[in-house]
């Protein structure tokens, strides 16, 4: 169906555009405290008053001269798709900042509509805004909203409808530049005449002087002579002002972004230092904040390695409780394969994965992650990268598929092919599933830290060696810091659901039903082939139980099956009786480095290619073995 | 006293105390393989000049003046290494001697027109920053694009944003280097003559956190040491 009417969504990072969204789309896009989460456009469906009407997320964008990835899809969309209005989310506690992209917005001569978000945050602040000045000033509506909480979002759509249907706003002029400046724009505007490349002439001049290099390529396939014109135009501002001409054009629309918000914004500053601001002070302490990011990490293993251990014994001994125990084939394939894969899932799933995501949520929505960017900004220096990183490595241990997509906040190709690799290194929460269910549950914590300690040396050894083989320095962290936001429970419980949803749909009925093959095989000797065949890996250089080595082709799939059909593939639950200390952890730390699974496989290949998502494949499915196979002849000496 | 050998005490007394330290008479001596007690009579002559404060129990440290004469001479050391070593190739090894004597016999204008033909170079081959130079210039790209124009001496003094303590504000007066990175602190809002004030920094020389127009970013220690700052 054909949509009535397109609003995109734009503005800076983290001003609440997801947020705005899921309330009007109903969709689960991933909302948090931090700048960068949205990388992709989103599209969703709203009905209204009898409208079909597309809503497009987009990334955050700073300025139409884009510096990272994720800003260059927003900026082609709006360019290029030409959405009927483009809703601007801006910041009310940073009006002129965010301001600074809505001028160049109505530059480009789009239909707009301004959501001034986080009005909340902003009157406890102590600043308030004067809408109707405001929207008197860019000849805009402007909607004051609070995203989170639904107030406004509705009236959005309301003045877009409007704003649609309204007379042409292309000639708007709100920004007039110094007469040295606005007397070359003129000059282009007249021999841009008649040359169309789809954006009014104004904007098309102000980006040939600022040098733009997409708008100067286009134009000069038209007319190359335009373009020298700009060029020497260019040079002369730059001669008047001694600042090359782009930022001549940034300092002056700032110039003008600074006069509105001192004819809209009253400010009343409070002269204690917030909660937030006090908090943060302590958690962005030099020596304090590290001491606290450690013990939350290491509090948050042992939470989960305490919680998913009991857990998993209540259900197990509850299940096992029912085992009628029939012996002959069907009813043990029924029993072994299908319900002991069912529990041992579910227990998996609610001891280990729900928890991780909640704990992730909170970190994500209160806003501590871009904090740890800043904590780790300068270690991160040593593998050839800078603080953002941190955020997909963090994400990483959720799941490794949105961490390689969430790399694209990373500004240079080689950072994010850095930052991608050891993403894939980063233990997620299937793999802390085997290190805590197995080693952490059977062997002792400490070894499951253990084995989390070497896995950071590996991926700082790896990141390190990257460093060195590839060409290029890193270019340097420039992030924004969200304050602190109470993270609200209904967020967190719906992102948690969000992404534990795809385990319940696809993971569990697919380890159910390898648990019913693998008891089917083991029933009917063919596992013992298939173990026998891989034999002189797991257990000659591994030093495995020979039934492992179906498990490991199994783990490409989903790797928290391992943990589950090491189970049936053992024929009891009780893997002590199978397996010693030193097999269990030489088991976990394979799995734990050996190949990402299959979905991860597929994104590797779709953000950096079959060349090297084949590289980094293959290099850890060597590295994995490698090392589990030093491990046992080391840990068989120590232990 | 000639004027050389002044300004290898100058050096000598940056590289051990840096802009706030005492150094101690003794780690002098040991560093410029003189006596203790010719290199207290040199410290009197600085005290004059007012190049230095000087205590005999507490030991020497530079006062404005002398540090940044202390830093125009780094600036001409450095300088004079990135043209021995990348214009004349002569191996790293060996430029730091040459460069230590030829630095004295450097005039301004040379010194300009050095780093102006190196392309406003940041960094002297062994990874050490080259101070600013002291022209009333608003950014690099400025002054290597127009080779003919001389400008005017800074009438007030710029220092690197790092050197503000936490809390301290300033006003924005160069950001050196160019293209991607000038071009995005611009657009987040650091354009000259913008006040900006040092939130905090991370240990080891990590990032800091600045606050310009009521935002709170985080920049990198590299970029953050490109911008320099002129305090109100």
């Amino acid at each position: 169906m054909k949509a009535d009417l397109t609003i995109a969504l734009a503005g800076n990072a983290n001003v609440g555009k997801s947020s705005i969204f899921n309330q009007l789309t109903g969709l689960g896009q991933v909302i948090g405290n931090w700048p960068g989460k949205t990388v992709e456009k989103a599209e969703g469906v709203l009905f209204h008053h009898e409208k079909h009407i597309k809503i497009i997320d987009l990334p955050g964008i700073y300025s139409l001269s884009t510096y990272s990835q994720e800003e260059i899809v927003s900026r082609e969309y709006i360019a290029l798709e030409h959405p009927d209005v483009v809703v601007n989310v801006v910041d009310a506690t940073a009006l002129e900042r965010n301001l600074f992209f809505t001028l160049q917005l109505l530059e480009m001569g789009i239909p707009l509509v301004l959501a001034l978000n986080l009005v909340d945050e902003a009157k406890k602040k102590g600043i308030t805004i004067d809408e109707i000045k405001l929207q008197d000033i860019l000849q805009s509506p402007v909607v004051p909203t609070i995203a989170t909480k639904g107030i406004g979002v509705h009236e959005i759509v309301d003045a877009a409808l409007e704003q649609a249907t309204g007379p042409s706003v292309a000639h708007r002029k709100i920004i007039r530049y110094g007469p040295e400046i606005e007397k070359r724009i003129d000059k282009l505007e007249r021999v841009l005449v008649g040359i169309d490349i789809g954006y009014p002439l104004r904007w098309t001049a102000i980006k040939l002087l600022e040098g733009d290099s997409e708008i100067t390529r286009e134009v000069n396939e038209k007319n190359p002579d335009i373009t020298i014109a700009a060029a020497i135009l260019a040079g002369e501002i730059s001669e008047i002002h001694k600042e090359p001409c782009s930022t001549v054009i940034a300092s002056e629309r700032y110039a003008v972004a600074v006069h509105i918000v001192k004819e809209v914004q009253t400010f009343k500053a409070f002269e204690k230092p917030s909660i937030g601001e006090r908090f943060e002070a302590v958690t962005m302490h030099k020596i304090g904040g590290y001491v606290l990011m450690f013990s939350i990490m290491l509090s948050i293993l042992f939470f989960m390695s305490v919680f998913g251990g009991w857990l998993s014994e209540l259900l197990t001994s509850f299940f096992e409780s029912l085992n009628p125990h029939l012996p002959g084939f069907w009813p043990e394939l029924a029993w072994n394969g299908g319900v002991v894969g069912f529990y041992a899932t579910l227990s998996v799933a609610l001891g280990f994965i729900l928890p991780f995501y909640l704990i992730l949520g909170v970190l994500e929505d209160s806003g501590y992650l871009p904090k740890v960017a800043y904590l780790m900004d300068r270690p991160c220096h040593t593998m050839g990268l800078h603080g953002k990183a941190c955020i997909p490595l963090l994400l990483a241990f959720g799941c490794n598929v949105p961490a390689c997509v969430g790399c694209r906040i990373m500004e240079t190709k080689r950072d994010r092919f850095i930052a991608i690799f050891l993403s894939t290194l980063v233990p997620c929460s299937a793999r802390t599933v085997v290190i805590l269910g197995l080693v952490g549950a059977y062997v002792g914590v400490q070894w499951a830290l253990a084995l989390y300690v070497f896995d950071f040396l590996l991926i700082f050894l790896i990141g390190r060696m990257l460093n060195r083989l590839l060409p290029g320095v890193s270019v340097g962290i420039i992030m924004e810091m969200p304050p602190y936001r109470h993270p609200s429970a209904k967020v967190v419980a719906k992102q948690a659901w969000n992404r534990f949803k795809p385990f319940l749909l696809t993971a569990l009925p697919l380890i159910i039903l390898g648990s019913i093959i693998i008891e089917a095989m083991r029933l009917t000797e063919v596992l013992s082939l298939v173990s026998n065949a891989l034999s002189p890996l797991t257990v000659t250089w591994l030093g495995l139980p020979a039934f492992t080595g179906f498990l490991f082709l199994f783990g490409i799939l989903r790797k928290e099956a391992a943990l589950v059909l090491l189970m049936t593939a053992a024929g009891t639950i009780d893997i002590r009786s199978v397996m010693t200390p030193v097999q269990m952890i030489v088991f976990a730390l394979v799995i734990m480095i050996y190949v990402p699974c299959i979905a991860t496989i597929a994104a590797l290949v779709r953000e950096t290619g079959w060349k090297r998502a084949g590289l980094i494949t293959f290099t850890e499915i060597g590295l994995a073995f490698l090392i589990g196979g030093f491990a046992f002849r080391f840990l068989m000496v120590v232990m | 006293m000639p004027q050389e050998h002044i300004e290898e005490y100058l050096e000598a007394i940056y590289d051990i105390a840096g802009q706030e330290g005492t150094a101690k008479t003794t780690e002098i001596a040991k560093r410029l393989n003189n006596a203790p007690a010719s290199v207290t009579e040199v410290f009197q002559r600085m005290k004059q000049k007012g190049l230095v404060l000087y205590e005999s129990h507490k030991g020497v440290s530079l006062t404005p003046k002398g540090y940044k004469a202390a830093l125009k001479m780094k600036r001409k050391h450095r300088l004079l290494e990135v043209f021995l070593n990348k214009m004349l190739h002569i191996p790293q090894n060996n430029i730091h001697e040459q460069a230590c004597k030829m630095e004295h016999v450097l005039t301004d204008e040379t010194e300009t027109a050095l780093c102006k033909t190196l392309k406003g170079p940041t960094e002297c081959p062994h990874g050490s920053p080259i101070p600013p130079c002291d022209l009333n210039v608003k950014n690099c790209n400025e002054c290597l694009t127009d080779k003919t124009v001389a400008y005017e001496k800074r009438d007030k003094d710029i220092i690197a944003i790092t050197s503000l303590r936490p809390g301290e504000k300033a006003k924005i007066a160069f950001i050196r280097g160019g293209g991607g990175v000038t071009q995005r602190l611009c657009d987040l809002g650091l354009t000259n003559g913008t006040i900006i004030s040092l939130v905090r920094e991370a240990p080891l020389h990590g990032p800091i956190q600045v606050c310009v127009r009521g935002c709170r970013l985080v920049i990198g220690r590299g970029i953050a040491e490109k911008i320099f700052v002129q305090k109100t």
